[in-house]
């Protein structure tokens, strides 16, 4: 009946186990039971989806966020409910070995995305080829697990505990990247982008072939600010701006204007706290107290990759 | 100009430092209600969106991976690698995992880097460890400020490398929505066409970045320098 052997709700199904098994450590620890039932609630979000009906589904959201904002204790450091294992400075024998299973990852990830979806065991496709990635990721985590687990040979229980650590340390911003891409389906249905563009193209100067392109280049930059996401923006932006002012009306080259139009979009995406997962997860993964402190060392590059992308554009789609 | 009331929620949210989730999920609410749905139908609306962006949320699938090699002294042992290298500083030990991310990058060979999988456990401890050592040259310390410093660079490095990498490669999501899109539009163009012209951008980014970069390995020397003297006044006088 299904129509691949893997599909990717067997990999939401091994995050479902994942987060339920945190969410277990949580339950047991006293005095953390919001955090059991948010990381729980995730987990029931991941293993049956699609079977709570869209409003059970946005319920729960709801009151995952509700937990979030009162009273899982954040992304603050306190929350951490086992103190971090000391880290061993000697090796235990095991040496640059250590590194192994971070490698293994992203090596079996890629081959697997590329190998997967051309394998079919008795007529029937072993993924589905737009899952490929996905599932191959799914896989190069287990692979990855499992090399950890024969190179460190840890307790039972110290891959979940260790989980819980690292959840903990990055608390709600976890589930930020999925509720803004949420947003952004919302937004789109809502017709946001549509104002946005007239909104550009009305009041903002496209007369001269430069000036099109400034305006299409940094209104890429700032939809995809205010989106968190170039590829919502680009649609919008090139059919409002890109293709009418600086293709047809100017006569730009469309490769080159399309092209650099997503890059400029990019230059948004180093600036924004709505790309959450480029710039709020890392900052709470690695434990900065701002938490805007990637973005800041970010904004110096963005806004010389903006000017040259609109320079190379304006050379480039218009050659004299 | 309704439906722009979500923005102007995101806007006032994130500037008033709220919590950025219930900032984001009032925002969905608000612009659905403002394009004339019912809260019922909005949370709905939410909720699926929200279960078909699962996908987004699979880089976590790592966690007990990294956890458990952080466990066993990975990022001690990152540290301790660099410091093995004589001519490792941060600026140049960041400027070459950009340079790696951005090669492997347009390779598509996405899935080598990422936050969770290499920033924290392998590229920040590095970053430090060669400051670290830097400091000991110099009889010094690495502030915690400084630290945070090289960890948000770190960040920095590995989200430059991967955007103004990825676009060269031409079966990625990027190229192949630009030309999606142009095809909806009558416009046919080659992958390979648009993956030459993030070419320039893409070194541009590398001189940009990477120049930043290697500007920080000053900023580190002197850090390393000024903190004992400002604890310890017999250290003074000895001016970089």
């Amino acid at each position: 009946m299904s129509p691949a052997l893997v599909t990717l709700d067997q990999v939401y199904l091994l995050m479902g186990v994942l987060l339920l098994g945190v969410a277990w450590g949580h339950a047991r620890t006293p005095g953390r039971w919001r955090a059991a039932l948010f990381w729980g609630g995730y987990g029931v979000l991941f293993v049956a989806g699609p079977q709570l009906g869209d409003l059970g589904a946005g319920c729960l959201v709801l009151a995952m966020v509700g937990l979030a904002t009162w009273g899982l204790e954040g992304r603050s450091a306190a929350a951490s409910p086992a103190p971090p294992a000391p880290e061993p400075e000697g090796d235990r024998g095991i040496g640059n070995r250590l590194f192994l299973p971070v490698l293994v990852v992203p090596v079996v990830t890629y081959l697997g995305a590329l190998w997967l979806p051309g394998v079919t065991l008795g007529g029937v496709p072993l993924v589905l080829p737009k899952q490929g990635t996905q599932v191959a990721l799914g896989a190069a985590t287990v692979a990855g697990l499992l090399t950890a687990l024969l190179l460190l040979r840890p307790p039972a229980r110290a891959p979940l505990d260790e989980s819980r650590r690292l959840l903990d340390a990055v608390g709600w911003a976890a589930v930020l990247p999925q509720a803004l891409a949420a947003l952004g389906a919302l937004f789109a249905a809502a017709g946001v982008g549509t104002v946005i563009a007239e909104v550009a193209r009305d009041y903002l100067p496209v007369g001269t072939p430069l000036a099109a392109v400034t305006t299409y280049a940094v209104g890429m930059a700032l939809f995809t600010i205010i989106m968190g996401n170039a590829f919502a923006a680009f649609p919008v932006m090139t059919a409002g701006i890109g293709l009418p002012l600086v293709v047809q009306q100017h006569g730009g080259d469309v490769v080159v204007v399309s092209a650099l139009g997503m890059l400029s979009g990019y230059c948004g995406t180093l600036c924004t706290p709505m790309a959450a997962n480029y710039n709020l997860v890392p900052a709470a993964l690695l434990e900065l107290p701002g938490r805007h402190s990637v973005i800041r060392e970010q904004l110096p590059t963005a806004a010389c990759l903006l000017a040259a992308n609109i320079a190379l554009m304006w050379w480039g789609a218009f050659p004299r | 100009m309704l439906p722009l009331i979500g923005i102007l929620i995101v806007v006032a949210g994130f500037a008033l430092r709220l919590n950025a989730l219930l900032v984001v999920t009032v925002a969905g609410m608000a612009t659905g209600v403002a394009s004339g749905q019912s809260l019922p139908q909005v949370v709905a609306a939410f909720g699926r969106a929200f279960v078909e962006n699962r996908y987004v949320a699979l880089v976590w699938l790592v966690v007990p991976v990294i956890g458990l090699v952080e466990r066993g002294g990975l990022r001690a042992r990152a540290r301790a690698l660099i410091r093995q290298v004589p001519a490792a500083t941060p600026g140049r030990v960041l400027l070459a995992y950009l340079a790696l991310r951005q090669v492997t990058s347009a390779l598509g060979l996405v899935s080598l880097g990422g936050h969770a999988q290499m920033v924290r456990p392998v590229v920040a401890p590095m970053a430090e460890g060669a400051a670290e050592r830097m400091a000991e040259r110099a009889g010094g310390t690495v502030t915690t400020g400084l630290r945070h410093r090289l960890r948000a660079l770190a960040a920095s490095a590995d989200n430059v490398g991967f955007f103004f990498g990825e676009d060269v490669f031409v079966a990625i999501g990027a190229i192949l929505l630009i030309r999606g899109f142009l095809e909806q539009n009558g416009i046919l163009v080659e992958p390979l066409q648009l993956a030459r012209w993030a070419i320039p951008t893409a070194l541009v980014a590398l001189a940009v970045h990477g120049t930043r970069l290697l500007w920080l390995d000053r900023a580190v020397a002197r850090a390393v320098a000024v903190a004992p003297a400002a604890t310890d006044a017999s250290a003074a006088g000895e001016a970089p």
